[in-house]
């Protein structure tokens, strides 16, 4: 009866923490090379459609992914049972894997947008998406670890 | 409305005084609602007051004054236009609980008729969260995309009928996803959040569309700064249906320790 228990809210910790990584990832990439930088463009006009598809309801969701892990994290916080370490290792599973998608399939497959113009662009594309498979690594270890420790 | 394409002068600022009575009477009657409701009732909170009267102070800026008569040259404009008509007035005026204000305002015979009403198949239909955002996002794509956005420019008809559409468009889009008003047919949380996000990713490939597509007569440059100021500013009042939508899922009752306790 208690794992039970205990699973289902592993389990919450876990889709909080994706959900926020999702968000972050979003908001760093809005805010950092869109609006900072300006390596990004808001539009370029070699995107496919379905790109502008994919980027919509990603933008979207990532709007509502924030809004609702944070949420997720008042009431785990309200139950006690928030795992900050656990939820960590989920936001960098999260975010790694929405920054792996937006480098792979995104910027390249649907051509949404480059990372940046006018510079050989083959090594930003490699930095983004090593450092999107190195923060899934982590993040999977993170978890791991932390679920034998509370199986234990 | 009727004084296009002329510089602002005394005539216009008389025009917008006599266009401006209909909102401020509107207000009027809120207030006195407000008053009256208070004899019999629990005090109606100010800051649904304040709510209604920016919300009226939207719409009625969308629609008369310097934005309204700029919006028939500059796309710009007309984006500002649509934001305060078509998401922030239906917004604010969704928060200030109007038809809670109406029902107590009207004898129990016609209140009872009216709340009759909003149960009807009817109003369930439109207030769905899957048609009201057809209803919604579907009609600014064809204002967009088709030859409507050049038509409206030329028949006030057409012109009033579509700015009718996207407030009333904008107003039952709001109260499908946050219940703020008695709520007869709620639907549940995942739907609305699942159509929420839908709907959200449809405002933003539109306006990303129009950025690359100008509406028929509107310049490019205009058509992108008008295209990003949809993009940006739709996000800034959509964060806000979604705060509020899951602060009502999430408040108290804490959804998943019901659900962890129904498990165990």
């Amino acid at each position: 009866m208690q794992k039970r228990k205990s699973h289902t809210d592993i389990s919450f910790n876990i889709w909080s923490g994706i959900f926020f990584g999702l968000g972050a990832v979003a908001f760093i990439d809005e805010a950092v090379f869109h609006q900072l930088l300006h390596w990004h463009h808001f539009y370029d006009l070699s995107t496919t459609s379905i790109g502008l598809i994919s980027d919509g309801l990603f933008h979207a969701f990532s709007w509502f992914a924030t809004v609702a892990s944070l949420f997720m994290v008042a009431d785990l916080k309200k139950r006690r049972v928030f795992n900050f370490k656990l939820w960590m290792g989920a936001e960098l599973l999260g975010a790694g894997s929405f920054q792996l998608y937006d480098g792979i399939i995104q910027h390249k497959l649907m051509r949404i947008h480059q990372i940046r113009y006018n510079v050989e662009i083959i090594y930003y594309d490699i930095a983004w998406n090593v450092l999107a498979a190195i923060l899934i690594v982590i993040g999977f270890v993170l978890i791991k670890k932390q679920i034998n420790l509370i199986k234990k | 409305m009727h004084t296009h394409h002329q510089p602002i002068s005394e005539n216009n600022v008389f025009d917008t005084i006599i266009l401006s009575i209909p909102f401020m009477f509107i207000i009027f009657i809120f207030i006195m609602a407000v008053y009256m409701a208070n004899k019999k009732y629990q005090r109606w909170p100010v800051y649904r007051i304040v709510f209604f009267i920016v919300g009226i102070l939207c719409i009625a800026s969308a629609l008369i004054g310097p934005i309204a008569e700029r919006a028939h040259t500059s796309f710009q404009a007309h984006m500002i236009m649509h934001l305060l008509l078509g998401m922030l007035g239906p917004l604010l005026i969704s928060l200030s609980a109007p038809m809670t204000l109406v029902l107590r305002s009207l004898s129990i015979k016609h209140a009872r008729r009216l709340s009759k009403l909003l149960k009807s198949a009817y109003v369930q239909f439109i207030c769905h969260p899957i048609t009201a955002t057809i209803l919604n996002i579907g009609g600014l794509w064809v204002l967009y995309t088709t030859d409507l956005f050049s038509m409206m420019h030329s028949s006030i008809i057409i012109y009033t009928l579509v700015h009718l559409h996207i407030f009333l468009a904008g107003y039952v889009f709001t109260i499908s996803m946050i219940y703020i008003d008695p709520t007869p047919h709620p639907t549940s949380f995942y739907l609305r959040a699942c159509i929420l996000v839908i709907a959200m990713a449809g405002h933003s490939i539109l306006s990303k569309w129009i950025y690359a597509n100008p509406p028929a007569g509107v310049e490019s440059t205009d058509a992108e700064l008008g295209g990003m100021m949809m993009y940006y500013a739709g996000d800034e009042i959509d964060l806000v249906i979604v705060v509020i939508l899951c602060y009502q899922f999430f408040k108290g009752n804490s959804y998943w320790a019901k659900k962890a306790h129904l498990l165990s």
